[in-house]
């Protein structure tokens, strides 16, 4: 039981992981209708960056600020140069787009700062919590609990960001009819680009996060590859589901790899969150959140 | 006022009441459709019309009531067996299939006449090729009928609205419908528009003598072409006659036509 | 000035409804098929044939598939390389375990069982829709490599799941040389091409179609949503899977299921989206220009 709680508690905390990379697909897709395969490299693009102006000697808070600036040029430039002349393309072609920018960002990143594996170290360690170990011998890595908790704020500050600024309400209204807001006087490409620009934060923060745990490497870009079972779980264009289809693909991973993995021979977490989601939506096709669809004709 | 002989009841509909969660589309609706008859439904926006046709072709399911075509009680429509029966519709905002040409359109519409699988198909071999150009001649028979020759081979998302509408018209009809359910085929159409679309629908009820289902806001157009009008008013029946009753029946004047008819 | 469809008049329903009503374009595909057949292996170096042109005419096959599905029926799909896979290997397989079976019995046989897998993983199709359906073909994608690697029976117990092809024999006629393969090669993806050129253009193409464009008024037309979203999904499948064999035999010669990953899916999707969605003749245009304009990461 008690093995079981940690692989649960283990795979939650990574799977608030996976939420981070899927916020950013869903701030992007809510807003521009497109569908941002590039979030994954813009994670490891910013990982990255940040790294590398780390180690040229910059102090941490500066880096940060310079990382996220470098994360808001790139998404600006990424509105700029690639979208705005695909406006009214057929959604695929602008998928097809972002795939596209996948590899050049994978290619500027490894460009700019070299390819080799780094370590980043966030001053937090990867070990278990010692009251929680002695209390209930359930082992919670510090790091992990400290992610969830970035997650909590992170999307507290969003949900507020988005609720109550004059900016999020201009961006719901874009959500829901680019035409329409554009008709009220709300600029398009201004909100496009804020939008871009958080998407590169929230790129940053998730970059920052795997890359502390994981080191950055170019297997970062993967996790991307992770938070699209997260996306069709928890629907592309809810935020909650983001977060929930996160814990949900992440403690349900981990489960399997351990409980059954050893029967099939393991690597099963290549594919069992994609199995996973799919078998979800053959119940509720709408997702965790989406609304039922009812065509009008 | 045509030729044409108005039969026996082919479509009846008794109590049908259908739901969307909490929200009522139609409550406890009967009537009855005649064979060869031009039959309108009529209501302000809302009223449940479309949610009627789409009951009777099987894109909704109704959660009480029976519906009965040619006699026979069906449990449960799905919209190609509606298709395979001889149910033709248009839609309001047309539903055209924009990346094909006229003339593959209206091809679609003969789609359950055509027998002939995919391998044959492949090799555009015996069957296949015989069918295609069998119905081919069917279609350009429907062409001919709504005088949109000239625009057979231009894919319908570059026709104007009034030909689009056009168009799907003759897919409807490309299947010889037994009956045709029309959901404002004239709406944003100007005058002249209205006319001839007017003289198709009066033409294919005359001349192949299928039973019409129409939905329109033209009063004008409604009290001339149509043998029998119900009205519906928030997915209730209110009325239920020939155009004249229906004009002077009190509580559809009070809900539609407004004070002062 | 050359490309006029003015002045040609067809007399017949037949005349108009061939497989290239246009005069020019008859005599383009003839020049083409006769440059394709006789000159290039008389004159293309062993390299070209070798290292380009076998391995354009197997993506062009894949991209077939690809554009049936996506362009045609409308199913965005990023699996196109593990049906390739299950064709590769189910070809493998049937050579390997059924004494004296052809060649090209293997390769249908191979497209065949792509099918079947492409119809499972087709399913969620008739609920879902567009990138979730995208997203869904992943799963496909990775689990198929993942199932090829992992039981190694599929690859006859070798190390890692590596496939070594069989000997490609037609009759008794070895086909070694790079001119042979080749020609082996142009004949099947040939004639796959034209039939699907003649299933875009029948009422199935039309009911792929129409579903792409409208499903709720193709149902209500009379079309069997269900059945028309499979047969895409089968349809396509099958040509990737025979792609797939072709990719093994003819190109590669050894491959392992790594090499059907979801680049290889992505390159084929590029392919057609470079080529023309909706065109048969683009799965032929997308192969050379996407190879031309190759960027470091392909």
């Amino acid at each position: 039981m008690q093995f079981f709680l940690e692989v649960l508690i283990g795979g939650l905390l990574s799977g608030v992981m996976y939420s981070f990379v899927a916020l950013g697909f869903v701030l992007i897709y809510k807003a521009s209708g497109v569908f941002n395969f590039a979030q994954g490299a813009m994670v490891f693009f910013a990982a990255l960056t940040f790294v590398g102006i780390l180690e040229l000697g910059v102090p941490f808070w500066l880096a940060l600020v310079l990382a996220f600036g470098a994360m808001v040029i790139l998404g600006i430039a990424t509105e700029r140069i690639v979208l705005r002349p695909l406006v009214n393309q057929p959604p695929i072609a602008l998928f097809m787009a972002t795939i596209g920018l996948t590899f050049f960002i994978e290619g500027l990143a490894q460009a700019m700062w070299g390819a080799s594996v780094r370590g980043l170290d966030l001053g937090i360690q990867d070990e278990p919590i010692e009251w929680i170990l002695q209390a209930t011998d359930i082992g919670v890595s510090k790091f992990d609990l400290f992610a969830a908790g970035v997650a909590a704020v992170l999307v507290t500050a969003l949900a507020l960001f988005f609720q109550y600024t004059r900016i999020g309400r201009a961006l719901r209204a874009v959500a829901d009819d680019h035409q329409a807001a554009l008709s009220i006087g709300i600029p398009l490409q201004t909100i496009w680009r804020i939008v871009w620009a958080v998407a590169g934060f929230v790129a940053l923060v998730a970059g920052l996060i795997w890359g502390a745990r994981n080191g950055v490497s170019f297997s970062l870009t993967f996790t991307a590859l992770k938070a699209l079972p997260v996306l069709i779980l928890g629907g592309f264009t809810s935020v909650p589901g983001a977060i929930v289809g996160g814990l949900i693909i992440g403690s349900t991973e981990k489960l399997a790899e351990v409980y059954l993995g050893g029967y099939v021979g393991g690597g099963t977490d290549s594919w069992f969150p994609y199995v996973m989601a799919l078998a979800f939506l053959l119940v509720r096709p709408e997702g965790l959140f989406g609304e039922k669809h009812i065509d009008r004709v | 006022m045509n030729g044409r002989q108005i039969g026996d009841v082919i479509l009846d509909l008794q109590n049908i009441s259908l739901r969307f969660g909490g929200v009522k589309a139609l409550t406890n609706i009967s009537f009855d459709v005649r064979e060869h008859e031009i039959r309108a439904i009529i209501g302000p926006n809302g009223a449940g019309k479309s949610s009627m046709l789409n009951v009777i072709n099987g894109v909704y399911h109704p959660q009480e009531g029976r519906i009965a075509f040619h006699g026979e009680e069906r449990r449960r429509m799905e919209p190609h067996m509606a298709a395979m029966q001889g149910i033709s519709r248009t839609f309001q905002n047309i539903a055209l299939f924009k990346g094909m040409t006229v003339l593959d359109n209206i091809m679609t519409g003969r789609i359950t006449k055509m027998k002939a699988n995919f391998i044959e198909q492949a090799f555009y071999f015996g069957r296949a090729r015989r069918e295609e150009l069998e119905h081919r001649k069917k279609v350009e028979e429907v062409i001919d009928f709504l005088e949109i020759q000239h625009i057979r081979k231009t894919p319908v998302g570059r026709l104007p609205y009034g030909l689009q509408k056009r168009v799907e018209l003759g897919r409807a009809l490309a299947a010889e419908p037994t009956m045709l359910l029309l959901d404002e085929p004239m709406a944003g159409m100007n005058v002249e528009e209205k006319q001839d679309m007017c003289r198709f629908i009066l033409d294919v009820n005359d001349q192949f003598g299928t039973t019409i289902v129409l939905i329109e806001h033209d009063m004008g157009v409604i009290m001339d072409i149509s043998d029998r009008v119900v009205v519906l008013d928030y997915g209730k029946k209110i009325g239920d006659g020939t155009p004249d009753e229906v004009r002077n029946n009190e509580e559809v004047i009070r809900a539609y036509l407004g004070v002062g008819h | 000035m050359l490309y006029r469809e003015a002045g040609q008049f067809k007399a017949s329903y037949g005349a108009d409804q061939q497989i290239f009503p246009i005069r020019q374009d008859r005599i383009g595909i003839m020049i083409v098929l006769a440059i394709a057949f006789i000159a290039v292996p008389m004159l293309a170096s062993e390299y070209w044939l070798k290292g380009i042109l076998i391995q354009f005419l197997v993506f062009s096959c894949a991209a077939l598939g690809l554009n049936i599905l996506t362009g045609y029926a409308g199913q965005l799909s990023l699996g196109s390389a593990a049906f390739m896979a299950v064709g590769a290997f189910a070809s493998y397989n049937f050579m390997l375990r059924i004494d004296g079976m052809p060649l090209l019995v293997a390769f249908v046989l191979g497209g065949l069982a792509a099918a079947f897998v492409g119809i499972l993983f087709g399913l969620p199709s008739l609920r879902i829709k567009g990138f979730y359906l995208a997203v869904a073909t992943l799963a496909a994608q990775f689990f198929i490599v993942w199932l090829l690697t992992k039981v190694s029976w599929f690859s006859n117990d070798s190390s890692s799941g590596v496939i070594t092809a069989q000997e490609m024999v037609i009759f008794g006629y070895k086909f070694v040389t790079p001119e042979s393969k080749y020609l082996l090669v142009l004949s099947v993806v040939t004639a796959l091409a034209l039939m699907a050129k003649n299933m875009v253009r029948g009422s199935v193409g039309r009911a792929w179609m129409a579903v792409r464009d409208m499903d709720v008024a193709a149902e209500v037309i009379g079309i069997r949503i269900m059945h028309t979203k499979l047969l895409a999904f089968a349809v396509s499948s099958f040509y990737c899977g025979v792609a797939g064999a072709l990719y093994a035999y003819a190109y590669l010669g050894t491959v392992e299921p790594e090499g059907f990953n979801l680049d290889l899916s992505f390159k084929i999707l590029f392919m057609i989206i470079i080529g023309g969605v909706g065109s048969i003749s683009g799965a032929f245009l997308g192969p050379p220009s996407s190879s031309c304009c190759r960027f470091s990461w392909m």
